[in-house]
């Protein structure tokens, strides 16, 4: 880590997100498994409800979102424990570099390696539950804006549980509250293009807590890391 | 400017300061709880449309006013006792969180109350609904994380950081009703100067929600206090103060042998 001093911003950065990506790409379980919890859980549905195709397009959004929302959760863990346990999180804090810089490149390759998946299972699962063809649209753009939210909210609650030894439920407790409007404004979109209708309004307010969470909850994370370590 | 704010935070003076005001607290809330209580209950006039169960009114608003009001105030707290490493503001933000949450759930089920006879139903995925009932969780999860650290002044901190970022859900409340055109009527009270409501019906609410003001000030400081001291029990005005009313027992003791 000598020279460490004479790396830049940027470099530090894309060095955060290929750490973080190859050490999973070296655990691939940990990729599959949320992904296939997605998938699983989604299927539970029509078993559970029954298969009529005009039930399941009604639900088919929220359905999808909820999965979305769970999945991202079982993933979360993963992103500062591991760090945590091995004691290279200290190392990062106590870095020269900024905070901030290191925990938006660990949220970004975490959303990479969940987020980005379920936006590419999304469709086929769309399928399986007759969403309307209207919406399509709507669902892939809502969750390529809404999953990166996920993340980065999801990282504040990560950060604050990651010293507490069951922190788990825990988690969930704390994050599942904040997803509720991204929830919220991501199936009304869906629901309102199935109607053929226009869902700009709903996307708006979902690139706009897009961009408050990126910019300000690296800023909570870096604090709530900071207690976490103590 | 703020040296008379310096005394406060020490916490023997905050403790003993406290102590002075929870009589007058105490005072206030009976006079104006029972008068404005039964003023609202048995003398105001009844809702030209909504009739007598108009009357929950008079609980279920200052309530929900109050369940947002503590929140902010402890997200104030919060935000000092993480900027400025106030030890006590940080005791006052971790003995808001039950009570905030306990008028958040009377404001919840008052509304139920009301919203039965006249929506005809207990419940509704309304705006101002759902995130009232995020508010509870907010404070649930704060509540949650405060009790999950061992060490109060870690637990402090993480609980400060996650309630300053539920603080996004008040405005989301607040506004809930002029944004989404929903079941949930429009404010009644808080247009200063005109309120929608006849005199009749807005004094007694007015002293009803000074009546619950000062009822929260009292439970609050009541918690604050032994939060200050549970805090602090290592310190020796502490042990002064409460281990005083054992010393002349012992001493009576002895003067029996």
């Amino acid at each position: 880590m000598t020279n460490s001093q004479s790396l830049s911003y940027k470099a530090a950065f894309f060095l955060i997100i290929k750490r973080d990506l190859t050490i999973a790409f070296r655990h691939r379980d940990d990729i599959l498994n949320p992904l296939l919890f997605f998938v699983i859980v989604v299927t539970l549905f029509p078993l559970g409800i029954g298969p009529e195709s005009d039930t399941l397009s009604r639900i088919a959004p929220g359905i999808i979102w909820v999965a979305a929302l769970l999945s991202t959760l079982l993933s979360l863990d993963r992103l500062f424990k591991s760090d945590h346990s091995d004691g290279s999180l200290e190392q990062m804090l106590l870095s020269p570099h900024p905070v901030f810089i290191l925990v938006l490149g660990k949220i970004i390759a975490h959303w990479l390696l969940t987020g980005l998946p379920l936006i590419l299972v999304a469709p086929l699962l769309a399928v399986l539950l007759h969403l309307n063809e209207n919406s399509y649209g709507a669902l892939m753009l809502t969750l390529l804006l809404g999953t990166p939210v996920l993340s980065l909210l999801g990282a504040i609650g990560v950060a604050l549980t990651v010293g507490i030894k069951k922190g788990g439920v825990l988690l969930s407790l704390l994050v599942l509250p904040l997803y509720i409007p991204v929830l919220i404004f991501a199936t009304s979109a869906i629901d309102t293009a199935a109607m053929n209708l226009p869902y700009s309004g709903q996307l708006a307010i979902i690139a706009a807590l897009f961009f408050g969470s990126l910019t300000l909850a690296p800023f909570a994370v870096s604090a709530a890391l900071k207690v976490s370590t103590n | 400017m703020w040296k008379w704010l310096h005394p406060y935070a020490n916490p023997e003076v905050t403790y003993h300061f406290t102590g002075k005001l929870m009589p007058w607290f105490s005072a206030l809330a009976a006079i104006f709880l029972s008068i404005g209580l039964v003023w609202a209950l048995a003398f105001a006039p009844a809702d030209y449309q909504q009739g007598e169960s108009f009357r929950i009114f008079y609980l279920h608003v200052p309530a929900a006013m109050f369940s947002m009001s503590i929140y902010f105030a402890m997200a104030v707290a919060a935000f000092c006792s993480l900027v400025w490493q106030f030890k006590l503001s940080d005791a006052a933000a971790s003995s808001m969180a039950p009570v905030g949450a306990t008028f958040t759930a009377i404001a919840l089920i008052t509304g139920a109350a009301w919203g039965k006879p006249m929506w005809g139903t207990w419940w509704i995925w309304d705006a101002r609904l759902t995130s009232e009932l995020i508010l509870l969780f907010l404070y649930l999860g704060v509540m949650a994380l405060h009790n999950a650290f061992e060490d109060k002044n870690l637990a402090g901190k993480a609980a400060g950081i996650l309630t300053l970022v539920g603080v996004i859900n008040l405005p989301i409340i607040k506004y809930s009703v002029e944004w989404w055109n929903t079941l949930h009527q429009g404010a009644t009270v808080s247009k200063l100067g005109k309120p929608s409501m006849t005199a009749e019906m807005f004094w007694p609410f007015l002293m009803t929600f000074l009546g619950f003001a000062f009822l929260i000030s009292i439970i609050i400081c009541l918690r604050f206090r032994t939060e200050i001291l549970s805090r602090n029990s290592m310190r020796p005005w502490v042990k002064e103060l409460l281990l005083v009313p054992t010393s002349p027992v012992s001493s009576n003791t002895a003067e029996e042998k």
